[in-house]
């Protein structure tokens, strides 16, 4: 299968009743401004990073929802801080602090 | 026989234990402070400690620590305020000085055994003989018996330190001969008025700080209260003592003996040592607390203003040096006035004096971590610093130790490079904000296409961060590597010069790399080019107010080069806030804390100031601003000088 360049994904749904929402809340805590956030992509689109490689912040949100935190942090250390995301941003969500603030959190709840 | 006359009484003591322990502390720390300094500052030091740079290093420290110039300039009364204290203070210790050496020089030649029967009797010196016929009896009995050869008593004056802030007491009466007397004693008082001056502003200034022209001022802790309260009973109870001995003895100058003619001798008599023990025991209660309070600044600030001036600079990490100016802080609280968080969102908890506060109380938790990160490094308080302490700096610092500054992952970056499309003598820079502002990029490429320049747009396709953002935020190891991935770019291109149009990578092209090419913004490249008669700019009438970015103006000094491009194609505007004053957009990349309300605030205050009056056009030189003040109106264009520039060009 392996020649065709594509193989079965593992499913990946994830039963949200069971997920923790415990680092989201926090993250919701420290940054207020991501309860505004839907998930347009701006972010994503002008991304600096996003240009060479596949690292998307809505990806990564959708994730730490999910309670998926295996290798978010290797994800987030791709970020080179320049705040285009935060300056497109139609809603308004303070990204640089987000992005800072899940580091974090993941470190301390590691 | 030799007869010994030595000033000295009992309340003496208290200031001189003061003074020993303030030396022996401020000693002591700087000491250990001055060991803490890093290689590099210790090389400084040691090529530099003893060089011509001490005399602009001695010109500061008289201007910055005693005139306070830069306070004056800032705000006069709140100046005069500052150099009253430590210029009248200083001045009244140092004219002490000189007038009871020079007194004592007179009373030297008056070796008459009346004289010292009179200093004894009246002034309580300490009198006695030494010499092959000692007397016992007349050290206990206090008699003189003159018993030289010639006839001759020889008396020997001693002059210990402290008889200069003690004066008025030992002298009671003047020598005959010494004729300055009355001059000396109208200038002490003209200078303890001068102090006067400053302590009624001091107090004014407690209730009615907009009266000196501040809008706040700094909130202290209760140490420094107590330390200050005895700063300010110091002087009045000068003034009571000083007009007590002239009640009883009218050695006092213009104003001490006008005040000591209110007392009645009879009454005061038996209170002269009181009031002066009074006056000595607040010297030395003062002197003992300042190690400890925000009045450490008083030698510190020398100090470090000799520091910096030879050369030394603050590092990232903590340092000796960052203890010089963590105590050379003052909490004038000038950097609270400037402050755009202040002035426009009214928070009054995270101005630079209160982070320093906290760093030296050696704070931690999420208090100092909640003042370390909002800011929008602007510099507007590090450029107002009377004193010169690298706030931003600071703020860096105390960031970085939050920080989970770890390896980044950025190995993705060498994956795709923007080619070496014409390796020539110019590399531009854009930054990631021009990707957003493509008017700007454009205009720079029409700009260097008409100029006929060769240039090499390194990061057309795709950007990578000239690291200045992670190294705000406190990621200092993963903004070194991003420093390390652009400076191989642009040392294997083979440029000879660098050109950013973004102000947030020039300061850190210039400041944080070490390229071996000249770094230079758009608009001093412009302004050279123009100079050079590269680019033929034809003059419209449009009126345009400037705009200096945080970066550019306050983080590298480049005033004029805007301006001068400026006012070759449109006519300038001036605006009340400009150059040193200009206010933030509010979008600068320093802060993560605010919210996109409170940035908007900041902006429309900033968007004011520029607006007050009437204009065609709002120029900026930063993509940041730019995008900032975009969003913001509709009634006036927003432009980079570069559009301007490539809308007037003359092909």
């Amino acid at each position: 299968m392996n020649k065709f360049g594509f193989a079965i994904k593992t499913p990946r749904s994830e039963d949200m009743d069971k997920v923790s929402l415990e680092r989201y809340n926090m993250l919701l805590d420290r940054v207020p401004s991501f309860k505004r956030c839907f998930q347009c992509g701006c972010c994503s689109a002008t991304c600096s990073a996003r240009q060479y490689t596949e690292f998307s912040i809505r990806r990564i949100h959708t994730s730490f929802r999910r309670g998926e935190y295996e290798g978010l942090d290797e994800q987030l250390k791709k970020c080179m801080l320049c705040g285009k995301c935060t300056l497109v941003c139609p809603r308004g969500v303070n990204l640089r602090s987000l992005i800072i603030n899940m580091r974090q959190i993941l470190d301390e709840t590691k | 026989m030799k007869i010994h006359a030595y000033p000295y009484n009992d309340f003496v003591i208290p200031f001189l234990i003061g003074t020993i322990l303030l030396f022996s502390i401020i000693i002591y720390k700087y000491i250990r402070w001055i060991r803490r300094f890093s290689d590099e500052q210790r090389k400084v030091i040691r090529s530099n400690w003893y060089s011509w740079k001490i005399f602009p290093a001695i010109w500061e420290m008289i201007r910055e620590g005693l005139l306070h110039v830069r306070i004056l300039k800032e705000n006069l009364l709140l100046g005069i305020m500052h150099q009253a204290y430590a210029l009248g203070w200083f001045l009244l210790i140092l004219v002490g000085a000189i007038e009871s050496r020079d007194a004592f020089f007179t009373l030297q030649h008056e070796q008459s055994i009346e004289t010292v029967r009179e200093l004894d009797a009246q002034n309580g010196w300490y009198i006695y003989n030494t010499g092959e016929n000692k007397d016992p009896e007349y050290l206990n009995q206090r008699r003189y018996r003159v018993e030289t050869e010639d006839g001759i008593a020889r008396i020997h004056y001693h002059r210990p330190f402290y008889v200069g802030i003690f004066y008025r007491y030992f002298v009671h009466k003047a020598p005959a001969a010494f004729h300055q007397h009355k001059a000396y004693s109208d200038l002490m008082d003209a200078l303890l008025l001068y102090v006067f001056l400053g302590l009624t502003m001091a107090i004014i200034k407690i209730f009615w700080s907009k009266i000196l022209g501040m809008r706040r001022t700094t909130k202290h802790t209760i140490v420094d209260r107590f330390s200050k309260f005895s700063l300010w009973m110091i002087f009045p109870l000068r003034l009571l003592a000083e007009s007590v001995t002239a009640c009883l003895y009218g050695n006092g100058g213009f104003f001490t003996q006008a005040v000591g003619n209110l007392f009645d001798p009879m009454i005061v008599r038996g209170l002269e040592t009181s009031v002066w023990m009074l006056y000595s025991l607040m010297l030395g209660v003062f002197f003992v607390t300042m190690p400890f309070t925000r009045y450490m600044h008083i030698f510190t600030e020398l100090l470090l203003i000799y520091f910096r001036k030879i050369g030394v600079r603050e590092e990232t990490g903590k340092t000796g040096y960052t203890l010089f100016e963590l105590n050379a802080c003052s909490r004038c609280g000038v950097c609270i006035s400037g402050c755009p968080i202040d002035r426009v969102l009214e928070n009054h908890e995270i101005q630079s004096v209160y982070l320093i506060r906290s760093l030296r109380n050696q704070e931690r938790g999420s208090r100092l971590k909640m003042i370390a990160d909002n800011c929008l490094m602007c510099d507007r308080c590090t450029v107002d610093c009377p004193v010169g302490i690298d706030l931003s700096a600071l703020r860096r610092q105390t960031r970085a130790k939050g920080a989970i500054d770890t390896v980044g992952n950025y190995s993705y970056l060498n994956k795709r490079q923007s080619p070496f499309n014409a390796i020539g003598r110019v590399a531009y820079f854009g930054g990631c904000m021009s990707h957003l502002t493509p008017g700007i990029t454009e205009s720079m490429e029409k700009i260097f296409t008409a100029a006929g320049q060769k240039y090499w747009y390194m990061d057309k396709l795709g950007t990578i961060c000239c690291g200045r953002p992670l190294q705000q935020q406190g990621f200092t190891n993963q903004a070194a590597e991003l420093r390390k991935k652009n400076t191989d770019l642009i040392e294997k291109s083979g440029s000879t010069m660098l050109v950013t149009s973004c102000p947030i990578c020039y300061q850190s092209f210039k400041k944080e790399y070490n390229l071996n090419i000249p770094v230079v913004h758009h608009t001093e490249y412009i302004d050279m080019l123009i100079k050079q008669g590269c680019l033929k700019v034809r003059h419209d009438d449009r009126k345009v107010s400037y705009h200096d970015p945080c970066e550019l103006g306050r983080g590298c000094g480049i005033y004029e080069e805007p301006r001068q491009v400026l006012s070759a194609v449109t006519n300038l505007q001036k605006t009340r806030y400009q150059r040193e004053k200009s206010v933030c957009c509010g979008f600068n990349l320093g802060d993560t804390k605010l919210s996109l309300e409170e940035q908007t605030k900041i902006r429309n205050a900033s968007l004011a100031n520029l607006t007050s009056k009437p204009v065609d056009a709002i120029a900026t030189a930063c993509p940041m601003c730019k995008k900032a003040f975009q969003h913001a109106t509709n009634d006036y264009p927003v432009k980079d000088i570069a559009e301007i520039v490539a809308e007037n060009l003359i092909n």
